[in-house]
């Protein structure tokens, strides 16, 4: 039955969402101007329209989710994002897979923090809020889905299949709805898919506060006191949106091809741009809180924030990238839309800055250059720098899309070479600003003289001086580049751990976001420094294979391939491929593949012997077996040193229907390094094509060749039961035994032949992993020999890459103190900004 | 001069010096006999050649080879001018890459035959958002 009505109460909720953000704009515009007397009336019916527009908003999500967690294939969100194979956590993946899901997030987050301030300010409400609704409105069109004559407006995530689908079967059954739908991207199957699209739509959807704030000050002329409610905002808003950046590395570098954690991609250049903007308008704005310079510079960055987030949008979801991003976004014409979205919003803050520029306070006087306003000034100019240089070689596309409009043809396209032509500008400006933040913050926490800053810096420049020999010699870093990475870096860390000595000796720990966060740049950069400079592919394929052609001696061949029970040197260690395993529900690491036998059922299999590890029976013979996920197939890979296995590794790949191998790596994590491998191609295991077919004579006892194998045929015996299963009557079955050594590894291959009547009966018996299929076609008993018949295909094998990434966790344990240092600056602003509140000031 | 205007043109040096190298380091896209001409004349940067792959009467695609140890393979692609050329890839096959509907190849001409991508970019029939609903048997 099709189920029309949670769709329809969807769509209204997004109309009701719609038009309540609208009214919601106007009251609280009315609110701003009205008098003090009608002021409360306005803020009440304004506070009413934004509730029931969080409500409808809710109520939005929870009726997409009702049809992607019911199943209702019958509405194309659920059937293009979702199947019935997917664990719960996974559906929440779906919800957001798709672009409409997304804005539907991005809308939630937007009400959440709507709610916040309008129950911690008073003062600043009216102006805020107008913002706020006019962004939902905006926001909420996307999914408006409403069709006047030729325009579209916003795609409606409630849309039946049968709209949106040609296929012919709705015109015979209008009713027809699919069993099952495609699925979710394998790729997104990742916890960290679960949790990285709410944290990074929080961080897009919070950098409107300080915005708004801003809005909100222009407007009421209240030109430098936005800045005290706007700043804990703006800090929150940096912290988000760099988790929710690290969480993408870390989903790339677990889960994606071998890119690493970062591919200078658009899609991650899009939210790495509005965030470097907005940590340069949190440091300008804490130099104005002191010393009340950089007013405008502040102001310029917060709107240059929230409109390159809007920018980001536009670019990545207008599908004006078009081929030069590997993230794929559908176009779902909703280009115009996201323009005018963002010039509305670009517009209104120029028009407000320009008219008020000329009353806004500036300091006349001139920084010095021992002063810290300078130094920061310098930092955040860097930073914008840095967005600067990134931005404009990732808009290319849309230059050329610019460029088409008005009738020319541009064929710019993006640097060939991404990460290399990203890497050597933005390097230098990460070791600028390193020993920046270095020399900034003595001058931040003491006023200096040009002989104070000598003696201030002598011993921090020491230490890290040693500090940095001894990364140099332990790491054996002798590239210039590189060293200076680590003197920068060291630098650093010692120069704000000094600071963060003092403050702790002092206990005014909640002063200490700063240096934290300081010293976690400093780890960052030595970080990958490391694992990017120094990752080492040991993959390197020596098989001495003749090369064609002469110039394919320069290009490195970075993978291997690996036959099974096959060992390969590959630099220190001693690879053998072992085979393809499964995850199984209720038993611990990962079961052999041909241990079992895939059933109808979703997600379930036959076992075909007992499934024991480590001694203990988890299922027996016959059980049906629940796979996690079973299109997953994880590659077991041993690692040896000598004669000692030193670990085993599992990646994983699954052959896609629709987007062919989406394979995820797995390695072996180390203190100092992590061991990377990756599955880059893989044999046509489930329905191999067998060549044709040989025939073989002989007697038990003898030896012959199957597939370049030695085979020796063990015996022939007179069974009772095959498979656990009794004989009938006056049946005869005879198993017959053929072992082969594959290296190390012994296989049996038993093919029976079976008599009942007059009918004969053979059972073949396949084996995968040496890609043989055997049965026993014949008995000729005067000669005591058997014949078999016997088809053969090449032998499982896998195609890997590893690399071995030194030092990744310095990578990861600087963005963990990162984080903590700007959540401890939270605290401190969002502490201050309370007790101005209590003293109603804000 | 004051210090802020000194900053100032500093700043403005640095764009612009960014800008000029985006668009001397930017890639362009070029068909394979611009391509080619390119590369005869010396120019050994990476380009972009937009195009599909080759394929046969039937809509089967042809002229994949992979090399014998299953690393590397060389396929036949027909740009937007119509030109046929050979481009070898040092990468195993990309799963999807029989279905693509339209590839970009990075690369350029190592030899007067041989295009040799360094990157391979596919856009696919419309991954995940298919609107071609098979009928299951039910």
């Amino acid at each position: 039955m099709m189920n029309t009505f949670i769709g329809n109460l969807g769509h209204f909720m997004v109309i009701l969402a719609f038009v309540s953000a609208l009214v919601s704009a106007v009251s609280y515009y009315y609110y701003t101007r009205a008098s003090e007397l009608d002021k409360p009336s306005w803020r009440n019916f304004s506070r009413i329209t934004f509730y029931i527009h969080g409500f409808a908003a809710v109520s939005i999500a929870f009726c997409l989710f009702e049809i992607i967690y019911n199943h209702r294939f019958e509405y194309f969100y659920a059937y293009s994002h979702s199947s019935k194979g997917l664990p719960v956590h996974y559906m929440i993946s779906s919800f957001w897979e798709g672009q409409e899901g997304a804005f539907i997030l991005w809308i939630f987050w937007d009400v959440v923090l709507g709610l916040i301030i309008i129950h911690t300010n008073k003062f600043w409400e009216g102006p805020v809020m107008l913002v706020f609704a006019l962004v939902q409105a905006f926001l909420v069109s996307m999914i408006l889905g409403i069709v006047i004559g030729d325009l579209k407006i916003g795609s409606s995530p409630f849309m039946l299949l049968r709209e949106v689908s040609e296929a012919p079967i709705f015109q015979i059954n209008p009713e027809y709805i699919p069993e099952d739908g495609t699925g979710l991207n394998p790729l997104l199957q990742n916890i960290w898919m679960v949790i990285h699209p709410p944290t990074l739509f929080l961080g897009y959807a919070s950098t409107l506060v300080p915005f708004a704030f801003l809005i909100a000050g222009l407007t009421l002329k209240r030109y430098s006191e936005w800045i005290r409610p706007a700043l804990p905002w703006a800090i929150f808003s940096a912290m988000i949106l760099g988790m929710g950046i690290i969480m993408g590395a870390y989903w790339a570098y677990v889960t994606l091809n071998f890119g690493g954690y970062w591919n200078w991609d658009p899609v991650e250049n899009a939210v790495y741009v509005p965030w470097l903007i907005m940590v340069a308008a949190i440091h300008t704005m804490i130099t104005f809180k002191k010393s009340s310079t950089a007013l405008k510079t502040s102001m310029v960055l917060v709107i240059a924030s929230f409109i390159l987030v809007l920018y980001a949008t536009f670019l990545v979801r207008s599908g004006v990238l078009g081929d030069s991003s590997v993230h794929s976004f559908t176009d779902l014409g909703l280009s115009g839309q996201l323009l005018i979205y963002m010039l509305f919003f670009l517009a209104i803050a120029i028009f407000l800055t320009v008219k008020e520029w000329k009353h806004i306070p500036t300091s006349e006087k001139e920084a010095s250059v021992y002063s810290r306003e300078f130094w920061i000034f310098i930092g955040a100019t860097t930073l914008a720098l840095m967005a600067f240089q990134v931005i404009v070689p990732t808009s290319i596309p849309a230059y050329n899309a610019l460029v088409e409009i008005f009738g020319g043809l541009s064929n710019l396209a993006p640097p060939a070479d991404q990460i290399g032509f990203y890497t050597k500008f933005q390097l230098w400006f990460a070791v600028a600003l390193a020993l920046l933040t270095g020399v900034g913050q003595f001058f931040w926490w003491n006023k200096m003289s040009k002989d104070d800053l000598k003696n201030a810096l002598v011993t921090p420049y020491i230490i890290s001086m040693v500090l940095a020999a001894i990364i140099i010699t332990l790491g054996k870093v002798y590239d210039i580049t590189y060293i200076v990475i680590v003197l920068s870096g060291a630098f650093t860390i010692v120069a704000n751990g000094t600071i963060l000595l003092k403050l702790l000796k002092g206990k005014t720990f909640k002063l200490a976001g700063g240096s934290l966060a300081h010293i976690g740049l400093g780890m960052i950069l030595i970080g990958i420094m490391f694992s990017s400079g120094y990752s080492d592919t040991i993959s390197i394929n020596m098989s001495g294979l003749t090369y064609k052609k002469d110039w394919e001696d320069d290009l490195n061949k970075e993978n291997v391939l690996l036959w099974i029970n096959k060992p390969l040197q590959m630099k220190d260690y001693e690879v053998i491929y072992r085979g393809r395993y499964k995850k199984v529900v209720g038993v611990p690491g990962y079961v052999k593949a041909d241990a079992m036998e895939s059933l109808e059922g979703i997600n379930e299999a036959l076992a075909l012997e007992n499934i024991e590890v480590d001694g203990k029976a988890y299922f027996q013979k016959g059980d049906t077996l629940d796979l996690v996920l079973e299109e997953n197939s994880y590659f077991k890979v041993e690692y040896y040193q000598g004669e000692e296995l030193k670990f085993t590794l599992f990646p994983m790949s699954q052959p896609n229907p629709t987007m062919g191998l989406i394979s995820s790596p797995d390695s072996k994590k180390y203190l100092t390094k992590d061991l990377y491998t990756h599955v880059s191609a893989i044999n046509d295991y489930e329905e191999p094509e067998w060549n044709d077919d040989q025939f073989i004579n002989a007697a038990p006892g003898e030896q012959f060749f199957i597939n370049d194998f030695v085979t020796q045929f063990e015996s022939a015996d007179v069974v009772n039961e095959i498979d656990g299963v009794a004989l009938e009557e006056g049946d005869i079955a005879v198993k017959a035994v053929l072992s082969i050594m594959d290296y190390d590894v012994k296989k049996e291959l038993s093919p029976v032949f079976l008599i009942r009547g007059n009918q004969v009966g053979k059972i073949d018996y396949i084996d995968h992993d040496l890609g043989i299929k055997v049965e026993v076609d014949n008995i000729v008993p005067e000669e005591n020999k058997f014949v078999f018949k016997v088809n053969t295909y090449q032998k499982d094998y896998v195609v890997m890459k590893a690399a071995v990434k030194p030092m990744i966790n310095v990578l990861w344990l600087g963005t963990v103190i990162m984080l903590i240092g700007f959540s401890v600056a939270i605290y401190r602003r969002f502490d201050e900004f309370q007790k101005m509140k209590a003293k109603g000031l804000e | 001069m004051k210090r802020g205007h000194i900053l100032g043109l500093g700043i403005i040096a640095v764009a612009i010096v960014i800008i000029i190298t985006s668009i001397g380091d930017a890639s362009t896209y070029e068909s394979f006999s611009t391509a080619k001409t390119m590369a005869l004349n010396g120019k050994t940067e990476a380009i972009h050649v937009v195009g599909q792959l080759k394929k046969g009467q039937n809509g089967e695609v042809e002229g994949i080879e992979v090399g014998e140890d299953k690393t590397s393979f060389t396929f036949v692609m027909v740009d937007n001018d119509g030109t046929e050329q050979q481009v070898y890839y040092n990468e195993p096959v990309p799963a999807d890459f029989k279905r693509s509907e339209q590839v970009v190849v990075i690369g350029t001409y190592k030899s007067k035959e041989m295009f040799v991508a360094e990157k391979i970019l596919m856009k696919c029939p419309s991954k995940y958002q298919e609107t071609d609903v098979k009928p299951s048997a039910s």
